[in-house]
C-alpha cells in the first residue's frame, strides 16, 4: 500500500492549520481565554455564520453564487423573532415556503440558463424588503426553546464548538457520503457525464438549493437565539463571509470542490480572526482589514501549494 | 422493414460475398444506412454496420472519416437523419443514450468523462445509476475495484482517491475499467476510442489482452486506434472508413499495416491541385519553436502544412507559436503573427459583433490614430475586403450571425489577412466549408505567399496538406516526421501518422 | 417608422421608460407642485449612482465573473482621506481631488494584482481589497466628521444652468465613457474580451493590459464618486459607500448591459439610476415604505434578467 496523501486532506490541512495557529496565539496573548467561558465567547458567533457558511457552499457546489445569504439570512432571523415566537405554525410555514422558494430559484436558474449572481442579487433586494416589512425597527424576541437551546451549557465544550462539530458532521454526511451529495457535487464537477449517465441535472441543482435554504433557514435561527432579537439588517455581513468561509476551507468557485468540515473551519477562522485581533490590541479599525489579509494569506498558501502538487505530479 | 439477413448490403462494391448467412447470432447493434450530415458536410453518407456478439471490430480511418460520428450513432448519442437502428433483431425507433445503455451498449470517450472532483467510487456511483441505497459506497467499490483488477491486474489505483490527482494514464484506465464494469447491466458491447492513447505500452498490452478476453467470452468490442499493431493484434474484422463510408471491411487475419495505409487513402485526390516547388533554400527563417520531437521552423514566403491525426498536438504548437510572439500586457505597434480559427464558436467569432467590426478588430492599431478608430478608414478596409475575399452579405453592419458559417469563415480569414503581420497561423479553418469558398481562399493565401508572407497551416484534410510547401507530421504530441516538395503525399503522411518515425 | 423599431429594440430605452413612467406616476400624485424638485433631486441623487455604475459597468463588460466589490470601500477611503488632507480649506481642493483619484488608481491596481497573482476569482479578490481598504478608512476616519470645503460644499449642493452640478459631472464623465465604449480601440478590446477572452486572445489584444486598466477606470470612478458624495452629505462617513454595493451592479443590469458581458450601454445607467430614486420617491408619496420599494426592486432586477435570458451557455 503506498502512503499518499490526498489533495482532500491537503486541501483541510490548511484552514485546519490556519485556525489552529491563531487559536494558538489567541491563548498564548490571553491565558485566560483558555477556558470554558473564554471559548464560548472567543466562538459565540461561530454557529450562525458555520451553517450560513454551508448553505453558500451547497449553491457552490453546483458552480453558482448566492449573493442573498446575508439578507435571507436576515428575514429568516425576522420571521423567528415576529411569527415563529408568536404563532409558530405560521412561522413554521413561512420558513418552510422560502425555502422551497430557494429550490424553485436553483430550477429557474437552470432551466433559464442564468446568471446566479444576478437572480441572487435581485433576491437580495426581495428578501431586505420582507424583513424590513416585518421588523421596521430592531425588535422582536427570541422564541424561548431556540434561546435555551443556543444558550445550552453542555460539559466538557462550550455550546458553539459542539454545535460546530455537529453541523460539520452532518453536512458531511450530506454533501461527501450521500448519493445526492455525490450527485450535486457531479454537477459541478461535469454536468455533461452526470446528464450522460442519466441522470436529472435540473433536480440536482434544485436539491442544492433547496437544502442550501434549508441550511440558510437553520442560520437565521440560530442567530436570532444568540441575539435574542432581530432586526433588518442583522446579518448582512453574512453574504462575504460565508463566500470568504467556503474559501478559506478550501472550496472552490468552480468544479463542484467544496469541503463541509473545511467551509466550517473556515467559519470559525473568520469569527476568531475578530477576537485574535482584540486580543492583539490592535485597534478595532483594523479587524475587517485582518480579515481581507486573512483571506489573501491562505489564498497565497493554497496557490502554492496547488504548485508544489503540480510539480509532483510532473515527475 | 424487418432485414432478415445480417451482413453488409449488396450494394456496396467492396463487399465480399462472405457466408454470413442465418447461423450467426443475431446484432448487438445494427446501423443500417445511416446518413448524418453537419450543414454541407456528409459525416456519414450511408453506413451500414452490424456488431455481433464475440467480435471486435476495428475501426480505421483518417480525419473526418466518420470514424467518431458512427460511434455516436451506435452509442445513442446521435440520431441518424436516415436509415435505422436494431439492436438484438428488433428495429428500434426511440434509440438513445439511455436505451443504448439498457442493453449494454458502453462507451470510453475521447475526452475526460469523469467528474474530476469526485473520488473513482464516487464516479461509479454517478455512472451506475441503479447502485444505491444504504452501504452504496462499498458495493460501488467492489465494483470497480473487480473491473480495474480485471482489466490492469497490479493497477495501484486506490479507488477512493479523487480523479483529478489521478495522473492522466490513471484517468484513462479508470474511464476503460468503468466500462467493463458491471453493476447490474452487463456491458455487451464496448466501444473504445483511442483507449490507449495515453496509456504506455505494458498497460495498453493488459488492456488489449483483457479486450481479448473480453470478447472470447462473447462481449464485443469496437476498437479505434492510430496504432494499426494493436488494431491487427486484437480486432477480429477490421472496418476502414473514408469519407463517411465504408471502404473495407475484411477479418484482420487479410489485412497488414501496408494495406490499411493504402487503403484509408485515395488515389486520385489532392494531386490536381499540386503546385511547383518553389525554391525557399535562400529565404529567411521568420518563426520557429523547439519541443518535444523534431524542430519547427518556418521561411519566409513558406507554407508550412501541419498534418497527423486531429488532436496529436497541432493545435498546441499553432498556440505556442502563438503566445511566443504576442504580448498579454502591452498592445503591439507590429503584429508579428496573426491567427486564423478553426473552432469559430470558441476562439473565432465575436457574436454580438458585426461583421465590420469583427473583419477589422484585427488590425485596429493600422486603423486608428492616438487609440480612436478611424471610422473611415474602417468602413474603407472593411469594404475592399469585402470585394477581396467576396463576402456574401447586403451590409458589413450586419450581424456576424447572420453569416453562413463559410461565409464567417472568410471574414475571420480577411481579419487575419487584413493585418500586416507577416506570419498567418491557420488552425484547420476549412473544416465544414463549402468547395467554392475553399478554392477562393486557397487562391488568396498561394497569391499571398508568393508576397512573401509566412502560412503554417494545420489541416485534417488532405487536400489541403498536399497543397503545402512543407509538411510536419505530428504524433502523439510531437513532429515525427518532415516532407518536403514531391515528398508530401497523401501515402506519406497516412504513414507517419499511423506508425510514427520509421515511415 | 424603422427609427422607431431601432429604439425599441435598444435595451436602454426600458430603463429611461421605466424612469420617466415611474416620474409622472409621481408628479400626478403631488399635483405637477413639486415637479421641478423632484426632477433635480432625482439627478442629484442618482448622479453617484451614474459616476460608480459606469465603473462597474466596464468591469462587468469584461465577461462573466467580473465584478468590483471594493467600490464601496475605494468611496469612503477616497471620501475620508480627501477631506481629511483638504481640511475645510478651499485652496486644497486640487490636491484632495488628486489624493482621491491616486486612492482610485492604488485600490484598482491592488484588485488587479490580487487576480492575476493569486488567480482567484474577482469577485474574492476585490472583496478581500474591499475589507482591507475598508480597515484604512475607518482608521483615517476616526469617528470625526470634517467638513468638507466651504467651496466645494457649495459647488455639490447647487445648480447651473437649472441643472445640479453632480449631474452635470456625471454628464461629462459619461459622455467620455461613451467615447471610450464606442470611438476607441480600448473600447472594441473590452467588448471584444466580454464575449470570448480566448478569441481575443488569438485577435492579438493584449488581454491582461486591458483587464488591468479597466479594473482601474472603475476604482478611480468609485473614488471619484466618494469624493463628490463626502461633499455633498457635508462630511464622510464610514458607510457612505455600503449602498452602491448592490447599487452599482443593479443599474448596469436594469440598464441594460449584457450580464455575460461584452456589451456596455451608457443611456441605460442613466435610465437605471433615475429609476432606482424615483421608485424610492414615488413611493414615499404614496406613503409605501422602504419594505415594498426593495421588493420592487428585487422583482422588477429578476424579471429583467429572466427577459434578457441566458446568452452564453455555461456563463453562470
Amino acid at each position: 500500500m503506498r502512503l499518499t496523501i490526498s489533495a482532500d486532506a491537503i486541501r483541510l490541512a490548511i484552514p485546519a492549520l490556519s485556525l489552529t495557529m491563531l487559536l494558538a496565539a489567541v491563548f498564548w496573548l490571553q491565558p485566560r481565554a483558555m477556558s470554558y467561558v473564554g471559548l464560548n465567547l472567543l466562538f459565540n458567533l461561530a454557529v450562525p455564520i458555520a451553517l450560513a457558511t454551508i448553505a453558500q457552499m451547497l449553491i457552490m457546489a453546483v458552480n453558482d453564487l448566492d449573493l442573498s445569504m446575508g439578507t435571507f439570512v436576515s428575514f429568516v432571523a425576522c420571521v423567528t423573532a415576529t411569527f415563529l415566537r408568536d404563532a409558530p405554525m405560521i412561522g413554521a410555514l413561512i420558513l418552510a415556503g422560502v425555502v422551497m422558494v430557494y429550490a424553485v430559484l436553483g430550477v429557474v436558474i437552470h432551466l433559464r440558463n442564468l446568471p446566479s449572481i444576478v437572480v441572487s442579487l435581485g433576491m437580495s433586494f426581495v428578501w431586505a424588503g420582507l424583513a424590513v416589512l416585518l421588523l421596521p425597527a430592531p425588535g422582536g424576541q427570541a422564541p424561548d426553546w431556540v434561546r435555551a437551546l443556543m444558550t445550552m451549557k453542555p460539559p466538557f465544550a462550550p455550546m458553539a464548538i459542539v454545535v460546530s462539530v455537529a453541523i460539520a458532521a452532518a453536512a458531511h454526511l450530506l454533501v461527501m457520503r450521500s448519493s445526492l451529495g455525490v450527485l450535486i457535487r457531479g454537477v459541478g464537477g461535469n454536468e455533461r457525464s452526470v446528464e450522460r449517465a442519466g441522470w436529472s441535472v435540473l433536480a440536482a441543482r434544485a436539491a442544492a438549493y433547496g437544502l442550501a435554504g434549508f441550511f440558510a433557514v437553520l442560520a437565521g435561527i440560530a442567530l436570532v437565539g444568540l441575539t435574542t432579537s432581530a432586526d433588518a439588517n442583522i446579518a448582512l455581513r453574512y453574504t462575504l463571509l460565508s463566500i470568504a468561509g467556503v474559501i478559506l476551507g478550501g472550496g472552490e468557485f468552480i468544479g463542484g470542490r467544496v469541503s463541509p468540515v473545511g467551509a466550517v473551519i473556515g467559519a470559525l477562522t473568520l469569527t476568531l480572526a475578530g477576537s485574535f485581533l482584540s486580543f492583539l490590541r490592535i485597534s478595532p479599525d483594523w479587524q475587517i482589514g485582518a480579515q481581507g489579509a486573512i483571506l489573501i494569506i491562505v489564498l497565497a498558501l493554497r496557490l502554492l501549494l496547488n504548485r508544489v502538487e503540480k510539480r509532483e505530479k510532473g515527475r | 422493414m424487418p432485414r432478415g439477413a445480417v451482413g453488409p448490403r449488396g450494394e456496396f462494391s467492396w463487399s465480399k460475398p462472405t457466408s454470413m448467412t442465418g447461423d450467426k447470432p443475431k446484432a448487438i447493434v445494427e446501423v443500417a444506412d445511416a446518413k448524418v450530415s453537419f450543414g454541407a458536410v456528409k459525416a456519414l453518407d450511408g453506413v451500414t454496420l452490424a456488431i455481433r456478439p464475440g467480435e471486435c471490430v476495428g475501426l480505421v480511418g483518417h480525419n473526418g472519416a466518420g470514424k467518431s460520428t458512427i460511434v455516436s450513432v451506435i452509442n445513442g448519442g446521435l440520431t441518424p437523419h436516415q436509415g435505422s437502428i436494431s439492436a438484438d433483431g428488433d428495429i428500434l425507433a426511440h434509440y438513445g443514450i439511455n436505451a443504448a445503455r439498457e442493453r449494454g451498449v458502453r462507451c470510453v470517450f475521447q475526452e475526460l468523462s469523469l467528474c474530476p472532483n469526485l473520488t473513482v467510487v464516487e464516479n461509479t456511483r454517478i455512472l451506475h445509476r441503479h447502485l444505491g441505497g444504504f452501504g452504496w459506497r462499498k458495493r460501488a467499490k467492489e465494483v470497480i475495484e473487480r473491473s480495474l483488477d480485471a482489466v490492469f491486474p497490479g493497477h495501484g489505483i486506490a479507488s477512493d482517491r479523487s480523479v483529478g490527482e489521478l495522473s492522466i494514464a490513471e484517468r484513462q484506465m479508470v474511464e476503460i475499467a468503468m466500462a467493463f464494469s458491471d453493476a447490474g447491466v452487463a456491458p455487451r458491447l464496448v466501444i473504445l476510442d483511442e483507449p490507449t492513447s495515453s496509456l504506455d505500452a505494458s498497460l495498453a498490452e493488459q488492456m488489449l489482452t483483457y479486450v481479448r478476453h473480453f470478447v472470447a467470452a462473447g462481449g464485443s468490442v469496437i476498437l479505434i486506434s492510430h496504432i494499426l499493431n494493436e488494431i491487427l493484434s486484437t480486432a477480429s474484422r477490421i472496418v476502414v472508413m473514408k469519407d463517411g463510408r465504408i471502404v473495407a471491411d475484411r477479418p484482420a487475419a487479410d489485412w497488414t499495416d501496408q494495406s490499411l495505409v493504402e487503403a484509408m487513402g485515395s488515389v486520385v485526390k489532392g494531386e490536381a491541385h499540386r503546385r511547383a516547388t518553389r525554391d525557399l533554400a535562400a529565404a529567411p527563417v521568420v518563426i520557429e519553436q523547439g519541443g518535444r520531437g523534431m524542430p519547427f521552423r518556418a521561411k519566409r514566403g513558406e507554407i508550412v502544412g501541419l498534418a497527423g491525426l486531429a488532436g496529436h498536438g497541432q493545435t498546441r504548437m499553432l498556440m505556442k507559436l502563438h503566445a511566443a510572439k504576442t504580448s498579454d500586457w502591452l498592445p503591439r505597434r507590429d503584429l508579428a503573427v496573426t491567427f486564423v480559427a478553426g473552432d469559430r464558436r470558441l476562439n473565432g467569432v465575436f457574436e454580438l459583433w458585426s461583421i465590420l467590426k469583427n473583419l477589422s478588430i484585427g488590425s485596429l492599431g493600422d486603423l486608428a490614430k492616438r487609440g480612436v478608430v478611424n471610422a473611415a478608414a474602417e468602413a474603407e478596409r472593411g469594404a475592399d475586403w469585402k470585394r477581396r475575399i467576396d463576402i456574401r452579405t447586403q451590409d458589413l453592419a450586419n450581424r456576424i450571425l447572420s453569416l453562413s458559417g463559410g461565409n464567417q469563415q472568410k471574414v475571420l480569414f480577411a481579419r487575419a489577412l487584413s493585418t500586416r503581420a507577416p506570419v498567418v497561423l491557420m488552425d484547420d479553418p476549412m473544416r465544414g466549408v463549402d468547395v467554392g469558398t475553399k478554392q477562393e481562399v486557397y487562391e488568396i493565401v498561394r497569391q499571398q505567399a508568393a508576397g512573401g508572407r509566412t502560412f503554417v497551416w494545420y489541416s485534417t484534410e488532405m487536400e489541403e496538406v498536399c497543397l503545402c510547401d512543407r509538411v510536419y507530421v505530428f504524433r502523439e504530441g510531437a513532429i515525427v516526421a518532415e516532407l518536403a516538395g514531391g515528398a508530401v503525399t497523401e501515402e506519406n503522411i497516412l504513414a507517419a501518422s499511423f506508425r510514427g518515425a520509421e515511415a | 417608422m424603422r427609427m422607431l423599431d431601432r429604439v425599441s429594440r435598444s435595451p436602454w430605452i426600458w430603463s429611461w421608460l421605466a424612469a420617466f413612467v415611474v416620474w409622472f406616476a409621481t408628479i400626478m400624485v403631488t399635483g405637477g407642485a413639486s415637479t421641478l424638485d423632484l426632477s433635480q433631486a432625482a439627478l442629484t441623487f442618482a448622479a453617484f449612482s451614474i459616476i460608480v455604475g459606469i465603473g462597474q459597468m466596464f468591469v462587468i463588460t469584461l465577461g462573466p465573473g467580473n465584478v468590483d466589490l471594493s467600490v464601496p470601500s475605494t468611496m469612503t477611503l477616497a471620501g475620508t482621506v480627501a477631506l481629511k488632507l483638504m481640511d475645510v480649506d478651499n485652496a486644497m481642493i486640487v490636491p484632495g481631488l488628486v489624493v482621491a483619484v491616486l486612492i482610485g488608481i492604488g485600490v484598482g491596481m491592488l484588485n488587479y494584482a490580487l487576480i492575476k497573482a493569486l488567480r482567484i476569482p474577482p469577485i474574492i479578490a476585490t472583496l478581500s481589497v474591499s475589507f482591507i481598504v475598508q480597515s484604512a478608512a475607518i482608521w483615517t476616519n476616526r469617528g470625526l466628521r470634517i467638513k468638507p470645503p466651504s467651496f466645494l460644499a457649495d459647488f455639490t449642493t447647487a445648480n447651473s444652468f437649472g441643472l445640479p452640478n453632480v449631474a452635470i459631472i456625471a454628464l461629462i464623465i459619461s459622455i467620455f465613457a461613451w467615447f471610450l465604449l464606442e470611438k476607441t480601440v480600448y473600447g472594441r478590446w473590452i467588448s471584444a474580451i466580454g464575449q470570448s477572452t480566448p478569441a481575443a486572445k488569438m485577435a492579438g489584444i493584449p488581454v491582461d493590459g486591458t483587464r488591468f486598466v479597466t479594473y482601474v477606470f472603475c476604482a478611480v470612478l468609485a473614488s471619484l464618486a466618494g469624493y463628490l458624495l463626502a461633499c455633498f452629505s457635508g462630511g464622510a462617513a464610514l458607510n457612505m459607500g455600503s449602498e452602491y454595493l448592490l447599487m452599482s451592479i443593479a443599474v448596469v443590469v436594469l440598464g441594460g448591459t449584457a450580464v455575460a458581458g461584452g456589451d456596455s450601454n451608457v443611456p441605460g445607467i442613466w435610465g437605471a439610476s433615475l429609476f432606482m430614486f424615483l421608485v424610492v420617491s414615488m413611493l414615499n408619496t404614496y406613503g409605501l415604505g422602504a419594505g415594498i420599494r426593495l421588493i420592487m426592486t428585487g422583482l422588477i432586477i429578476i424579471s429583467v434578467i429572466m427577459l434578457a435570458g441566458g446568452r452564453q451557455p455555461g456563463a453562470r
